[in-house]
């Protein structure tokens, strides 16, 4: 004979659970049973088919769209200079390196950043500190482009001119160097980069953070028992393990750089030569979409705009997947352990 | 050194450098007393000798610990002042939007309707707002179920192959640039059309909803006690209702933080918008025509020639960062305060 045992304890806001009616117990009851298990599995895989649905909705959509441009000049659209819209010649090197400079650039400075604040909110702060530090971050993280766009269209594009583009142009060696010559009018490819670290730089300090905090606890006890300080525990223990995680996280950062449009299209001065001076204007595969769209010409010209589109979206996808499943590894590693 | 032979291997590690120092010299002490030290399984003359090594180890640790923490204290200051120098942009921001925006945040400005380029007088964001809020209403009311749908999908079938694809497709989708999404949805339901609408505009944004929403449900579906679903489906409740009206409704407070959380950071997108539903200077709520949204507006205003179309801007951003600010972060780290506790009990 069993004894009843007592329920589970509740969980707070648990719900009160009512015994299903009769219409759901009995062998009838099991059949409408399995008729609403049915329906609701058909309803729920259908939900979960749109994710996949959605990439490839995506991808078809833009394929089909830059077909026009693709069938014209094919890969050369990407990597020749030229945009007329009147003779309709439209080619999108100028925007894709302008692209991946602004990128780079911005990781170059938002990285070290980066990896400091999250070093320092993860394990070597004082506890009192980490929360707010973190909060802060995530703020950060959390605001959206076109607030930074604002910003940087009032604050630091004149900033930028009036201060520190003599002020580049007058160091002693690096003053002559052909990349800060040449007219400067205030947007530029400079304000466009500091503008994406700003924005980089917290996305990539939140998700590196999270992966050192996966660190299991052991392997920092046993350091620190071993006697070493915390330092050497966070750089010689916790981060050589989360080493892929952190390296993903740096990639994220950069499909968030590629991919940013509106902070970019509003500083970086819309020109369609191939970027010669950092200090000039240039343009990005998103502020070109996002700058032509609305005055699109003709078929070619959209089509144009569609492979800048396709583009982007091929090479974020390219980055993130890599990204994710280098943050997925350690992860996994954390779980098993 | 006392009588009884000692066995300094089975006891605990040494604290420090100066209680292995003392290990070792009881254990050497007690060697060369002649004791024997009772190790079974291990050889008195190789014991000796990693003992030996040991005081020599803690010796020479004894002598570098000064320097070692010196260069730990210097590296740690270097490691903050890069931290601190990572938050010095967003106090240059947000004091930015706090000391322009707030003086141009008034009753006039917000119930105002009026043109992003301040063309009109009585240029206000109500249309902005209004028209932000229907774009929302439109992208809720799509994608939160569509994610809730594909999080209980994930729930069901946790920990299986297919479910782990479906985890990664979904984080592939959240890395897709926004204005993708806008192409896409301008080149299947603007062009066809032959005009903007706000519907393009909420199709859009609910596409960027449905991964957040398929994983946050995802995340806390797993924190419900697996003896909740389990007594529930012994008292006979069919699986849909054990999903639906038991799990799903204890993770519910979760669900809808963390759905809320991603229609805030939706409201700030302005890159699809541009091309959906692309802006309107009147007050409307037709949504098969375009519309007003506040990104859109701060974007034009921004380089406004008027100060007044200015001051739209700042307050519009300022408006926008404390919805994002009140939403977003309190309600992103509940949540993973949640996560974390079940992983440190459960887990």
């Amino acid at each position: 004979m069993t004894t009843p045992t007592l329920p589970p304890p509740a969980m707070a806001g648990a719900p009160r659970v009512d015994p299903p009616e009769a219409a759901h117990t009995g062998r009838l009851g099991a059949r409408a049973a399995a008729g609403g298990d049915r329906a609701y599995r058909l309803a729920i895989a259908l939900c979960a088919a749109t994710v996949p649905a959605l990439l490839g909705i995506v991808a078809v959509a833009l394929v089909r769209g830059a077909w026009p441009a693709l069938a014209d000049g094919g890969a050369a659209t990407l990597l020749t200079s030229g945009w007329d819209p009147v003779r309709e010649r439209f080619a999108l090197g100028p925007a894709l390196a302008g692209t991946l400079l602004t990128a780079a650039l911005a990781l170059l400075v938002a990285t070290p950043l980066a990896l400091a604040a999250a070093l320092w909110t993860a394990e070597l702060a004082p506890a009192r500190l980490r929360t707010p530090v973190a909060a802060l971050v995530d703020l950060l993280a959390a605001v959206p482009g076109v607030v930074y766009g604002l910003w940087g269209v009032q604050v630091l594009v004149p900033w930028l001119l009036a201060d520190v583009a003599p002020a580049l142009r007058a160091l002693p060696v690096v003053g002559g160097w052909a990349w800060l010559a040449g007219p400067s009018y205030g947007p530029s490819l400079l304000a466009a980069s500091v503008v994406l670290a700003i924005m980089v730089l917290p996305f990539i300090a939140a998700v590196s953070r999270e992966v050192l905090l996966a660190v299991p606890g052991a392997q920092r006890e046993a350091a620190l028992a071993l006697g070493a300080t915390r330092w050497e525990t966070a750089t010689r223990i916790v981060l050589p393990y989360a080493g892929r995680g952190v390296v993903g996280a740096v990639m994220l950062g950069l499909g968030r750089a590629l991919g940013e449009t509106i902070a970019v299209a509003m500083v970086v001065g819309g020109a369609h030569a191939w970027p010669t001076s950092l200090l000039g204007p240039g343009y990005t595969l998103g502020a070109l979409v996002a700058n032509e769209f609305g005055e699109a010409s003709g078929d070619r010209h959209l089509a144009a705009l569609m492979l800048a589109g396709l583009a982007l979206f091929g090479v974020t996808l390219v980055v993130n997947a890599l990204a994710r499943w280098l943050v997925a590894r350690v992860a996994d590693a954390e779980a098993d352990a | 050194m006392s009588g009884e032979p000692r066995t300094p291997i089975a006891a605990p590690a040494p604290r420090d450098a100066n209680d292995a120092r003392a290990r070792a010299a009881e254990a050497l002490d007690a060697v060369a007393d002649g004791h024997t030290l009772e190790l079974p399984t291990w050889d008195a003359a190789a014991t000796a000798t990693a003992l030996r090594l040991q005081q020599l180890a803690a010796r020479r640790t004894a002598r570098n610990v000064g320097r070692r923490r010196r260069h730990a204290r210097r590296w740690t200051a270097v490691v903050g002042v890069g931290a601190a120098l990572a938050v010095v942009p967003l106090v240059a921001v947000l004091g930015f939007l706090l000391v322009r925006g707030a003086g141009a945040l008034g009753p006039g400005l917000v119930g105002g309707v009026g043109a992003a380029d301040g063309a009109a007088l009585d240029g206000g964001l109500a249309n902005a707002i209004a028209g932000s809020t229907l774009l929302l209403v439109i992208a809720s009311a799509v994608g939160i179920p569509v994610g809730l749908g594909a999080g209980l999908w994930l729930h069901e079938r946790r920990g299986s192959r297919a479910a782990s694809v479906l985890r990664y497709l979904c984080d592939v989708l959240l890395g897709v640039p926004s204005l993708v999404f806008g192409i896409v949805a301008w080149g299947l339901l603007v062009r066809p059309a032959g005009h903007f609408s706000a519907w393009a505009g909420g199709l859009a944004l609910a596409a960027m909803l449905v991964p957040v929403v398929a994983r946050t449900a995802d995340d806390l579906l797993a924190l419900v006690p697996t003896p909740l679903t389990e007594a529930a489906l012994a008292l006979g409740f069919p699986r849909w209702r054990t999903a639906l009206d038991v799990a799903l409704r204890a993770a519910l407070p979760g669900v809808v933080t963390g759905a809320l959380v991603a229609v805030a950071r939706v409201a700030g997108e302005t890159a699809p918008l541009l091309l959906t539903a692309f802006g309107n200077q009147y007050w409307t709520l037709d949504p098969s025509r375009p519309v007003a949204a506040l990104p859109l507006h701060i974007y034009v205003a921004a380089l406004g020639a008027s100060e007044r179309a200015r001051a739209q801007a700042y307050a519009g951003a300022l408006l926008l960062v404390a919805l994002i600010a009140l939403f977003g972060v309190a309600a992103r780290r509940a949540t993973r305060r949640a996560v974390r506790a079940r992983r440190v009990e459960g887990a």
